[in-house]
């Protein structure tokens, strides 16, 4: 009844309001991402391949989607009567007004009652510091002897042997047999654990399973496994399952490896590197040894040089070549000295060529002399007619009576 | 130094080790001449010896008993019964 007859409530279409419902419940962060726990009823797989069916406990029934790719992925098994735990997001199916849970992850309660324990445990134990980081020893490089604890019979224990065989051989592997699965298995991996330490003192120690379910592995997620580990004088790497699989064992190991293989691997050095490593270190053995000999033979050598230069014969060789510089100075300088006298002969030849008085004669001049006491005449006025002259020419003499004298030029 | 064993009874590590050791020392240190030549053929023992323990083919696998989980079943080697079972006995 409207208490404002004047005010309408606005009134909207059934698909707004389901549209709006649908926003509401897709809106909610809680109901985006949610685990749902029931009993499967009404169960029901069309040919188009999807499955619905609808959850329920005492109080309430839920409407449940799954579609057909999410429901190839899914391991459980699907019927009415199973109680599972469920996990996806509630929306709208607008056409049919139902709210339904489209779910996209399903495990059987019991495994999820499993896991609620699991949690339980590792939080109890992280608390008590057992998974602290610090803790954790670390894995020697080169182990001589390695504990394996694992089942006698399962795929693991050949598994490690064949890949220690491989990579290193020369370490010894101690076999410490125990059960690996059901409800005796805790309490003799953690008795498998202990007995290796003491009696075998190995350098490290592979705990390891091969794949399964929770429940196969469900004993390395016993609290007496892991105080077994923690009380373990050497360090322990885990190797349990496949990768995917995380049991409070790994997580108070000092390693975790995927699987038994590559905890074998991790315990291990590859001898292959190793003989890289040794066959180098001969080498460098080798150089540095050589170059310690050539140190001492060139020291040597040195000496010996310098031994022979101070002898007797060395200082003889000494003088011999000194004597040999000397001589070939002398000589260049001698040689020196007589090219510097030929020219200043050749100089003054020329120079005394060229002040010679009969050069004159060349130039058709004439030298007269009187023939009775060979005087040079120079004038006129000191020779008579009559008297005997000789007068020299260039190439030859004539021999002349004066005629006359005359003055003058 | 005390309790050096002999060569051929080192684990790999110890030997390896002196190894790295020696030619550390014949690298930078001034060795008089027969200390160098000693040093070289311990050296040359120990690469020896560590490339011998390496090409070493068979693993020896020992059984601790008196554990639980023990098959009639048991082989180690690549053919049954190849390698060591040496039981190792608790005491």
């Amino acid at each position: 009844m409207d208490p404002f007859p004047f005010y309408q409530l606005p009134c909207i279409s059934v698909s707004d309001l389901t549209h709006y419902l649908r926003q509401l419940l897709e809106s909610d962060d809680l109901l985006q991402e949610i685990w749902v726990e029931g009993e499967i009823s009404n169960f029901s797989r069309p040919p188009s391949g999807h499955v619905y069916f609808t959850l329920k406990d005492a109080g309430a029934s839920l409407r449940c989607v799954i579609w057909r790719n999410t429901v190839l992925r899914i391991k459980a098994d699907l019927k009415d009567g199973v109680a599972i735990q469920a996990h996806g997001s509630v929306s709208l199916y607008e056409a049919g007004g139902q709210y339904q849970l489209y779910i996209d992850q399903v495990r059987s309660a019991g495994e999820g009652l499993l896991f609620l324990e699991f949690l339980r445990l590792k939080t109890r134990l992280e608390a008590e510091g057992l998974f602290d980081p610090g803790r954790k020893r670390p894995v020697p490089t080169c182990p001589q002897r390695i504990g394996l604890v694992t089942s006698p019979s399962g795929a693991a224990l050949q598994d490690m042997l064949n890949t220690i065989r491989r990579r290193f051989p020369l370490a010894e592997v101690i076999l410490s047999p125990t059960l690996v699965q059901g409800d005796e298995a805790p309490a003799a991996i953690a008795e498998a654990i202990l007995r290796v330490n003491r009696i075998a003192r190995p350098d490290v120690i592979l705990v390891a399973r091969g794949g399964g379910s929770i429940e196969d592995l469900w004993a390395f997620n016993d609290e007496r496994v892991a105080y077994a580990i923690v009380a373990s004088a050497a360090p322990v790497i885990t190797g349990i399952g496949h990768e995917t699989d995380f049991t409070i064992a790994d997580f108070v190991a000092d390693l975790r490896a995927p699987t038994p293989t590559a905890a074998a691997e991790l315990a291990t050095p590859d001898r292959a590197d190793l003989l890289t490593n040794v066959r180098e270190l001969a080498s460098s053995l080798s150089h540095g040894f050589a170059a310690t000999v050539d140190r001492y033979r060139w020291e040597l050598n040195e000496r010996q040089h310098r031994l022979r230069l101070y002898s007797p014969l060395g200082q003889i060789r000494g003088y011999r070549q000194r004597l040999d510089e000397l001589s070939h100075a002398s000589a260049q300088t001698m040689l020196h000295c007589l090219d510097l006298s030929r020219s200043r002969l050749e100089g003054a030849q020329s120079h005394l060529g060229a002040l010679n008085p009969l050069a004159i004669l060349q130039r058709g001049y004439a030298l007269v002399t009187r023939s009775a006491d060979g005087r040079i005449v120079r004038s006129a006025s000191q020779v008579q007619p009559g008297e005997r002259v000789q007068v020299r020419l260039a190439d030859g003499t004539l021999g002349a009576e004066v005629v006359e004298a005359t003055d003058g030029g | 130094m005390d309790g050096v064993p002999p060569i051929d009874q080192m684990t790999y590590e110890q030997a390896f080790t002196e190894l790295e050791s020696i030619v550390a020392a014949l690298e930078t240190n001034q060795k008089p001449l027969e200390e160098a030549m000693a040093l070289f053929e311990r050296g040359q023992a120990l690469a020896q010896h560590c490339a011998a323990l390496l090409d070493r083919a068979e693993l020896k696998v020992q059984l601790l008993t008196g554990g639980q989980g023990e098959p009639s079943n048991l082989f180690f080697g690549e053919e049954k019964g190849s390698a060591d079972q040496v039981d190792l006995e608790e005491g």
